[in-house]
């Protein structure tokens, strides 16, 4: 069976440090790209309009909501992007730190929050704890109940000051 | 391999434990427990922080078509015409089905819920044809091009107008529809669907041996499960009879059950897979998509169709929490002995009942709340609206119905005087006494709410208000709960523990995991049973309907117990299994073998073993000959004394035990501006036997938090014309990071359920059930006048201090 496919081309994007080539539509979110394209589910459609936040991932180091953004915008031919999605995470001390917590139940809501702390740790490692909570209200947790991801993050945080390093890279 | 010999030659020897009582409750006491009581990592844990933790629309097949719902843009209209032709031109469309494709009604107790909407349209949002296309982009672009021309009906737009003697009829033919799961007594020409009732001692009794009578009104709306993963569903039908079925219920074996009843097909033909499940909370025990798909797959071919809702879809076209109207009578002596109850119950099920019948006898069968009351009239209607229909919301009807008991029991404590804790206390009720429904209680059926109560007044402290400001206060509030399954009584559930060759096991159970633990549950308690390691227990994380033994559904908090209790017995008769063939191996009876840490040892002495690899697929001689075969544990469960309440009177006896609990808060609160944040936020809950402490903690905390969010800010909205106003995260506003309380405090009472596994109660959608109730008395001491309607907002309290000084 053909899937329909009007004004398809295929492009080149940065994903995960792989150049990947992708079948793009221009109205093709990041999102759809990544979980349709090339199989990477860990980011979640949970509202695809920037209400939740279950699909952010990593643009140059900077949490994004993959369903806001157009893959085309991110294309190599244009300016190249260093995509990172929750596959790359590698035990990083966010990671452990949410196993450490308790900072899930269902886990829908996982990788966007990882993502976004990761994001956090690498942008403002020295944020304060209203600094690290204007970023986290950006994601919705139905499951938890707020004080397990904010342990996990503020310890993520914390140690990546107190070891004076970046965060734990993939 | 290793044999009795063999064992004998190992230098260092520890002794084993003491092995588990073959009755499940005895190995609660006095035992060491190694896996019970461990707060043991989620097994699923680490693919759920590296984005490999697989959900239903996680894995989609190439192939698969897209069915794309078109809504209703009216509340309540006749379907005057449903044209798809341009939409059936669009590029990619394969199939257009609408409500005149199918004669097909639903529901779980009543059917009164056609798929896709025929005649008539009763909620903004409502099914009224599916697009069936190669891909969601094709599909979405053809369902903007079905016309629909509607004729406007009378709206009929709140429980109190649906029950007025001259309102607009919303199923004209309700006296006509299936009774699918009796007890339902729908009222024929009337938008009352069903009627349950309590009717218990002599209220004119009660009435007159009262000094003191409290009365109130409360509403509580509906409300949106908001689980972050949508409801979806994939249906293929192969050319050999089988229905495949991937989906996010809570139940699928009602999804199997229902595919089955509904289309002639054997329950054995319909194979429902549900992988990881993204938060439920109820709202995905509903039956609904999974049909859809079954209809769009049929249409074409049984190729293979999914059904996904977008997040407005699953707000505004799914079924969100049934919504209540409340009013409340209690009578007392003047030193504050309860003496009668009269509650009348109006729940707002929108435009089909679902499962609200069932709430409606939950609600009666706790009507009370946790209080020794003699006389008690306790009526509850399923009232039809031109709202989006509801089905249950975690608690089963508990939060709301815990908001309106305990907001009367504040007054009433007001009115007498009396201190609110001082009040409850004396009337709790204990062993001995009679629930609503006259089920006598035990200290094991019942736990210790007096514990619950003492404790959490302790944890919670201070006044009930206090200036911090010139307009500021601090004030506190609390609330008690309680709840019984309200399962049908013949509710199973099975359990299959398979031994690999290495003496490892596979647990094999019907429940879903929702993100409640369940499957890290069961596991321990086969760890426990074999005295194994909780890693050396491997568990389904999917469930599949064709392999998996039946559950009855992922709800009620019920895994614990039911699967617990099928677990325990398919880990004893795997120990069975493992004696006997130990037994030949070892030289002696079965009966002087005992089973820990893998091994099986003569209890007379444990130096004397086989290990579970020696014999999980049977023993081998030292010349290759072999005896047993594999062992496979199965365990089986069926509720026993349950029964269904009396159409009459209410009697009847709706669960195996109840959880009680206590929980408070502590607010600050701004007179100027109205604003409130809860600071503080305290459980105590019989647990009865903690298995998963950290698990459990969280849990409780998780409703906790979604339960401020339930007395905050959540609510459905519908404007003048019934349309939805908040179906998307940003309008339907839930707690996000910072609005959740600076400390929570979470202690456990346990009082053994005897029957249960380990002792251990349902415990799990407890933690929301009195928040709601807790906040509004926090608020309402804080301002000095009774909140009684949620959720309680900053604008809601500006009102109320109007009214009151225009009074
Ligand atoms: S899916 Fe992107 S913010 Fe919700
Ligand atoms: S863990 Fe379920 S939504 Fe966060």
């Amino acid at each position: 069976m053909q899937r329909i496919k009007p004004g398809r081309a295929e492009h080149l994007i940065t994903v995960n440090g792989e150049q990947r080539r992708v079948s793009l539509r221009p109205a093709d979110t990041l999102l759809y790209t990544l979980r349709d394209e090339l199989g990477l589910t860990g980011a979640k459609p949970g509202c695809e309009n920037g209400d939740c936040g279950a699909c952010t991932v990593l643009v140059d180091d900077v949490p994004m909501k993959s369903c806001l953004l157009l893959t085309m915008e991110l294309v190599d031919e244009s300016r190249p992007r260093q995509i990172e999605t929750v596959e790359a995470l590698d035990r990083a001390a966010v990671q452990e730190q949410f196993l450490r917590h308790w900072a899930f139940q269902c886990g829908y809501c996982t990788s966007g929050f990882l993502m976004l702390a990761e994001g956090l740790c690498r942008q403002r490692p020295d944020a304060d704890a209203s600094e690290m909570l204007d970023w986290m209200r950006s994601n919705i947790c139905r499951c938890t109940s707020y004080a397990e991801l904010i342990h996990a993050v503020a310890d993520t945080l914390q140690r990546s000051a107190r070891e004076g390093a970046e965060p734990a890279h993939p | 391999m290793p044999t009795a010999q063999a064992s004998q030659s190992a230098k260092q020897e520890t002794e084993p434990t003491a092995p588990a009582a073959a009755n499940p409750g005895a190995g609660a006491f006095g035992r060491r427990m190694q896996a019970v009581g461990q707060s043991v990592a989620r097994k699923e844990a680490p693919n759920k922080v590296t984005g490999r933790a697989r959900y239903r629309g996680d894995v989609t097949p190439v192939g698969t078509l897209t069915a794309c719902i078109v809504p209703s843009g009216h509340a309540h209209a006749q379907l005057v015409r449903v044209d798809v032709d341009s939409a059936r031109r669009m590029p990619g469309v394969v199939a257009i089905l609408t409500g005149e494709d199918t004669d097909l009604l639903c529901g779980e107790v009543l059917e009164d819920r056609p798929p896709l909407a025929r005649g008539t349209v009763r909620y903004h949002g409502e099914p009224v044809a599916l697009v069936i296309a190669h891909g969601e982009a094709e599909a979405r672009a053809a369902a903007r091009r079905v016309a629909i021309q509607y004729a406007a009906l009378p709206l009929v737009a709140t429980v109190e107008a649906a029950v007025a003697s001259d309102a607009p009829l919303i199923h004209p033919a309700l006296g006509t529809y299936t009774r699918a799961q009796p007890p339902v007594v729908p009222q024929a020409h009337t938008n009352i669907a069903d009627h349950a009732k309590v009717r218990r001692g002599n209220p004119t009794e009660g009435w007159a041996a009262s000094d003191v009578v409290v009365a109130g009104h409360y509403s509580v709306p509906q409300v949106d499960h908001a689980a972050m993963e949508t409801r979806s569903a994939r249906v293929e039908i192969l050319h050999d009879g089988r229905v495949i079925v991937q989906s996010t219920t809570q139940a699928p074996f009602e999804v199997q059950k229902l595919l089955a009843k509904s289309f002639q097909l054997q329950q054995g033909q319909v194979i429902v897979d549900v992988p990881l499940v993204g938060g439920a909370f109820g709202g995905k025990a509903a039956v609904q998509l999974e049909v859809l798909a079954y209809l769009a797959s049929r249409a074409v071919g049984g190729r293979p169709v999914q059904v996904v809702n977008s997040r407005e879809e699953d707000m505004a076209t799914s079924p969100v929490g049934i919504g209540l109207v409340a009013d409340v009578k209690l009578g007392a002596t003047r030193d504050g002995q309860l003496q009668v109850a009269d509650l009348t119950f109006l729940l707002d099920t929108g435009a089909y009942t679902d499962s609200t019948p069932r709430v409606a006898r939950a609600i009666c069968s706790e009507c009370t709340g946790p209080y020794r009351v003699e006389h008690v009239r306790c009526d509850a209607y399923t009232v039809y609206t031109n709202h989006t229909y509801a089905t249950a919301f975690r608690g089963f009807g508990h939060f709301p119905l815990t908001f309106a008991i305990e907001r009367t029991m504040d007054r009433l404590a007001q009115a007498l005087g009396m201190d609110p804790v001082a009040l409850r206390r004396k009337n709790l009720i204990g062993p001995g006494d009679q629930t609503p429904t006259r089920m006598v209680l035990t200290r094991s059926t019942l736990g210790d709410p007096q514990a619950c109560l003492d404790r959490a007044a302790t944890l919670l402290g201070g006044p009930a208000a206090e200036a911090t400001g010139s307009h500021t206060v601090r004030a506190r509030g609390l609330a008690l709960f309680w709840k019984t399954s309200s399962s049908p009584p013949n509710a199973i559930s099975g359990a299959v523990v398979t031994f690999n060759q290495d003496g490892s096991v596979n647990l094999s159970t019907g429940t879903v995991e929702v993100g409640a633990g369940t499957k890290t549950t069961s596991a321990q308690i086969v760890a426990e049973q074999l005295g194994i390691d909780v890693e050396q227990v491997h568990i389904h994380t999917h469930i599949n309907t064709k392999v998996d033994p039946e559950h009855w559904k992922t709800v009620a908090s019920m895994s614990t117990f039911m699967a617990g209790r099928a677990v325990m017995e398919a880990a004893e008769d795997a120990k069975a299994q493992l004696k006997s063939v130990a037994a030949i191996a070892l030289k002696c009876a079965p009966g002087d073998l005992s089973v820990a840490q893998g091994r099986v040892f003569l209890t007379a002495d444990p130096n004397i073993y086989v290990t579970f690899s020696d014999v999980a697929h049977g023993y081998s001689y030292p010349g290759g000959d072999a005896v047993g075969g594999q062992i496979i544990g199965r365990g089986s469960y069926i509720m026993r004394h349950l029964t269904l309440l009396d159409e009459a009177t209410g009697e009847g006896h709706p669960g195996p035990s109840f959880t009680v609990g206590a929980q408070g808060v502590e607010i600050d609160l701004d007179r100027r501006t109205w604003r409130y944040r809860v600071v503080r936020a305290v459980t105590v809950v019989d647990a009865g036997r903690v298995i998963n402490p950290a698990g459990a903690r969280a849990m409780l905390q998780g409703g906790m938090c979604m339960g401020i969010g339930l007395a905050t800010r959540e609510g459905v909205l519908y404007d003048r014309d019934g349309q939805r106003l908040n179906s998307q995260l940003r309008s339907y506003k839930v707690m996000r990071a910072g609005e959740q309380p600076d400390a929570y405090g979470v202690e456990f009472v346990e009082t053994p359920q005897i029957d249960a596994p380990f002792g251990a109660r349902a415990l799990g959608e407890h933690g929301l059930l009195a928040m709601p109730a807790a906040v509004a008395a926090a608020v309402s001491h804080a301002i000095g006048q009774p909140v009684d309607h949620l959720p309680i907002t900053p604008e809601s309290l500006w009102q109320l201090s109007r009214t009151a000084a225009a009074q």
